[in-house]
């Protein structure tokens, strides 16, 4: 079966999301990265949808569902990229995913998980701010 | 059923060979029964282009009741007449004429016709062929008259849409979306659209809504916001709400909207310099440096 790959980076998991996922495919992704979460102990989660064109309410509850998870296991999750359509089809499917942070790209998520996990890195100019 | 198909045939015969025959005089006898109504408007519509419109439109019906076929109107022998009035009352309706003007045309050929008719030493039976003829030809103009403004209407609409959502692009990583206008849901897809198409295109991460110009706010239109908010959240983008009139805070706390996870700010002013402050920038005077 075609499963969803989870690349590691440093502390941080990224998971791509490049294919239209289906429903099997978002239960794999659950098992696969809570797994992965527990086996590396990564502080944070970078969730990619902007490939993702089509959702329906199983697969919208499963991205808050991955992303509580993620949070239960310590891990900040951040989903990025989301496009304009997805967002307005969850909005009135009622799933405004409340509690899960969000990004426009992959630049801005990974800035959001550095500071919220408070790992600093060269390119963190969090530090600067304060 | 065949005799009166005949006598049908024979009086549609009949009509277009009178046509044919006094047309000169018919047409003349009609522009000067329109040019003396009292709905003829000078102003819009000089006497050639009248004259030719009754010329173009009686050698088209003599066309067409050559078919033998008075009753139906919509039989495709009549298709060049429907179409000349439909063109006609969608011009007229264009340069600015009433229905009653419009239709002024079709019903003023009735008494010239009839008594040609009448001339002609037509049974009565042909009469009332021609008349409930011309009726019928009349309510047409009325139908081209209506297409036509409906056809005015629904573009204005759709412009209106078009123009009344703009995002602005208020600095870098800041759109705004200034709303005029009372919101309903069909307005509120067009808007949330812009806004989330306009902030992935910017990447933009502050996104302020001005209700200013929205005059009235209900639960309806307070739950379009909230959605367009929740929208924008989903994509990573902050949203604040603006412009909130002490009319309309009183309304949404009387109506019980809850408003408690979305930045609210009472102008535009108050909204830019929080989210400059989120973004990490300052404004300030020169001098003051």
């Amino acid at each position: 079966m075609e499963r969803i790959p989870i690349l590691k980076m440093g502390d941080f998991l990224l998971v791509t999301i490049q294919v239209d996922m289906h429903d099997q495919m978002a239960l794999a992704l659950q098992d696969d990265l809570t797994e992965r979460i527990v086996r590396t102990g990564a502080r944070g989660v970078l969730i990619d949808i902007s490939s993702l064109e089509i959702v329906d309410s199983f697969i919208g509850r499963m991205l808050g569902v991955i992303a509580g998870m993620s949070r239960v296991l310590d891990a900040e999750t951040v989903v990025v990229g989301m496009q304009p359509s997805v967002a307005i089809t969850l909005v009135e499917l009622g799933l405004a995913l409340t509690g899960v942070r969000t990004a426009l790209n992959v630049e801005k998520g990974m800035k959001l998980l550095r500071a919220a996990t408070g790992l600093a890195d060269e390119t963190n100019h969090a530090g600067e701010r304060e | 059923m065949k005799a009166s198909a005949t006598t049908e045939a024979q009086e549609s015969l009949r009509l277009s060979d009178i046509l044919a025959r006094h047309e000169t005089e018919l047409l003349s006898q009609w522009i000067d029964e329109q040019m003396s109504a009292s709905t003829l408007r000078r102003d819009l519509m000089k006497e050639s282009e009248l004259r030719e419109q009754s010329e173009q439109f009686l050698s088209l019906l003599r066309q067409a009741t050559r078919s033998e076929n008075l009753k139906d109107t919509t039989r495709p022998e009549w298709e060049g007449v429907r179409e000349f009035l439909i063109d006609l009352s969608g011009s007229r309706a264009a340069q600015g004429f009433t229905p009653s003007e419009t239709a002024t045309f079709i019903f003023s050929l009735r008494a010239p016709l009839t008594e040609l008719l009448q001339r002609a030493d037509a049974p009565p039976a042909s009469v009332r062929a021609a008349t409930v003829l011309l009726d019928k030809l009349g309510l047409f103009t009325f139908e081209g008259y209506q297409k036509s403004r409906e056809a005015v209407i629904s573009r204005q609409q759709q412009e209106m849409l078009e123009l009344s959502t703009p995002v602005v692009r208020l600095f870098e990583g800041i759109v705004a979306l200034p709303l005029i206008g009372t919101l309903d849901s069909a307005r509120t897809q067009v808007v949330m659209e812009n806004l989330l198409e306009r902030i992935v295109e910017t990447g933009a991460e502050i996104a302020i809504i001005d209700i200013t110009g929205v005059p009235t706010v209900d639960t309806l239109v307070a739950q379009h916001l909230l959605k367009a908010v929740a929208a924008a959240r989903l994509m990573g983008a902050d949203c604040i709400i603006s412009g909130i009139r002490p009319q309309i805070a009183q309304t949404i706390i009387h109506l019980g909207v809850d408003l408690q996870n979305v930045t609210t700010k009472a102008n535009l002013a108050d909204a830019l310099r929080l989210a400059l402050q989120k973004l990490g920038l300052t404004v300030g005077r020169k001098s003051e440096k």
